[in-house]
């Protein structure tokens, strides 16, 4: 799949009522498909599941994209659970590789989805 | 209690910067606002939540209350030690907090990069290239009527650019729809799609190819292939005729050409679309700028460094080299020794490897609220909220600078950007001085 990250409206509208809050939560860590492509990797909408590139690996919410996307297309909010699985290769130019990213998705019906705060932890645990 | 209404107030979320907010005051605390989208709803009603009121310092791991003094002295230290320091953030706060942040930058030998970097960098770097046709939005509002958005989705981005200022807005010759077309290309039929008159749907990573097309088909020329960038010809050429047949043109450009594969040669073929397009009709290109003083960043850093991001003050003179001088890469190269990061959440908003690089370096942040930066940051400043709590001046997406009044007071004790900036400035230059 390629993933791709873009605004959204709930996810802006979670954003300034709060980093912490359960609307930016619930807005931001989830990933939208195309129907099609929903049946075909087995999962139905609000199914977790796991976005795997070759920068790591995150647990999302599955979502049918309520704006349209192209079959063999991701869609995913701008956040820390996108950032999870994006690159940080600028090509010199500074800007990383946010959008047009190559994306493995597959069911993760036991996973969890981690909340900003366990996100954070690995961020830091090997920091600190 | 007696209500005070305050009028015109400017919107401090996105780029266009809406200033015909009605915002309804109680007890010092924001009861009702009228006017605004759904963001700026959310945003001016939950201003209040999710604060910390208290400057913070971390000692043993863990964060400790401290006093203000202390948290200027720490942070002036950490800052003046730095062999080479990033001053980081800096779109969502005033102009005046950036002009201090550019003095602080100087005097720490650091670079000063703000988050041009991540969304329209590649745009300033086509615009070095070719330049740029551009006007003020009132120019569109008045008198546009072919409106492209390509790789934006202003219905949630900035969800009324359309009917302020394009497809949707009263202008002098046009009034709303009538007489105007809309056009989207998108990978996406996103909800602005949903209005357009006309929707392209381009394969991911193909604008280049496509708007190579569109100069082809722009110049009269036959296009060779039956389908370029998931698009038909047929369809290329229908939108070419579109665009040179037009009266007053112009393209929003947003993010998706910017992040895209291409990044900077995406919006140099954009820009020279639009170059030649003024050779047939009126034409003009302007990026979707994001947050509300990204534009004020850029014109700060210009007009006191001559560039417009990622400006390197180490060697005593500005540099400015993206791709070298760009946070994300210094990070990546692991450069960076300490960072100040003002009004940004670059935990959030960087991608994992390099928000773990920053995470490894003394971070010191200056925000209203609480953040991924802020929680693992060495030290976390409180601050008034701009454009609520404190005035100041910022720059629409379009160049045109709105002066911001405050509507309600900050709480008890807390400081401005403008004010934590100048005390940390005049400690390092204690130190600096010594």
């Amino acid at each position: 799949m390629k993933l791709i990250s873009g605004r959204s409206l709930g996810q802006a509208r979670g954003k300034v009522s709060g980093k912490f809050s359960e609307d930016y939560f619930r807005n931001a860590a989830v990933c939208e498909l195309d129907p099609e492509d929903l049946k075909v990797l087995g999962i139905s909408p609000n199914e977790n599941v796991k976005i795997t590139t070759d920068t790591g690996s995150v647990v999302v919410r599955a979502a049918t994209a309520s704006q349209r996307v192209q079959r063999g297309v991701a869609f995913m909010p701008y956040g820390p659970w996108a950032n999870a699985v994006l690159s940080s290769e600028t090509y010199g130019t500074g800007m990383p590789s946010f959008k047009g990213v190559e994306a493995e998705i597959t069911p993760a019906h036991t996973e969890k989805i981690l909340n900003l705060r366990s996100l954070i932890e690995q961020i830091t645990k090997s920091q600190r | 209690m007696t209500d005070t209404i305050v009028r015109n107030v400017v919107c401090t979320f996105c780029g266009a910067t809406c200033d015909d907010l009605e915002v309804t005051v109680e007890n010092g605390k924001v009861r009702q606002v009228r006017s605004g989208c759904s963001t700026s709803l959310n945003k001016f009603l939950n201003y209040n939540r999710e604060r910390h009121l208290t400057p913070l310092i971390r000692k043993n791991g863990e964060y400790e209350e401290a006093t203000y003094e202390e948290a200027v002295r720490r942070s002036a230290e950490i800052l003046a030690k730095a062999r080479y320091p990033i001053l980081y953030g800096w779109s969502s706060t005033s102009c005046e907090a950036i002009r201090v942040g550019v003095e602080l930058t100087e005097w720490v030998g650091g670079v000063m990069d703000n988050t041009t970097t991540v969304c329209h960098g590649p745009t300033m770097l086509g615009v070095h290239d070719i330049g740029e046709v551009s006007s003020s939005l009132g120019e569109v509002r008045q008198r546009a009527d072919l409106v492209i958005y390509w790789g934006s989705n202003p219905v949630h981005s900035h969800p009324h650019h359309v009917t302020r200022y394009t497809a949707m807005s009263k202008g002098r010759f046009h009034d709303g729809r009538k007489g105007r077309t809309l056009i989207v290309v998108d990978v996406r039929k996103t909800d602005t799609a949903k209005l357009a008159d006309h929707f392209i749907q381009i394969a991911p990573n193909s604008d280049y190819e496509l708007l190579c097309a569109l100069r082809v088909a722009a110049r009269g020329d036959e296009l060779e292939q039956e389908e370029i960038a998931g698009v038909s010809a047929e369809k290329i050429e229908e939108l070419a005729d579109l665009m040179v047949s037009c009266e007053f043109g112009v393209i929003f450009f947003g993010v998706g050409l910017t992040m895209s594969l291409g990044r900077h040669r995406n919006i140099d073929a954009a820009l020279s679309l639009v170059r030649d397009l003024n050779s047939r009709t009126k034409f003009l290109i302007m990026p979707m700028r994001g947050w509300y003083n990204v534009d004020g960043a850029d014109q700060v850093l210009a007009w006191t460094t001559g560039y417009p991001y990622a400006v390197d003050l180490s060697h005593g003179y500005p540099r400015y080299n993206p791709g070298d001088t760009t946070v994300i890469d210094i990070l990546q190269r692991g450069d960076c020794d300490a960072a100040l990061v003002v009004a940004s959440d670059p935990i959030s908003n960087f991608p994992l490897e390099t928000a773990k690089r920053l995470a490894q370096i003394p971070v010191i942040t200056i925000d209203p609220h609480p953040s991924a930066t802020s929680i693992v940051s060495e030290i976390a400043f409180p601050s008034t909220i701009v454009g609520i709590e404190t005035g100041g001046v910022i720059y629409r997406m379009d160049g045109v600078a709105l002066m911001l009044k405050p509507v309600v007071p900050p709480p008890p004790g807390i400081r401005s950007d403008v004010e934590v900036l100048s005390d940390i400035l005049a400690q390092v230059k204690k130190l600096k001085g010594s």
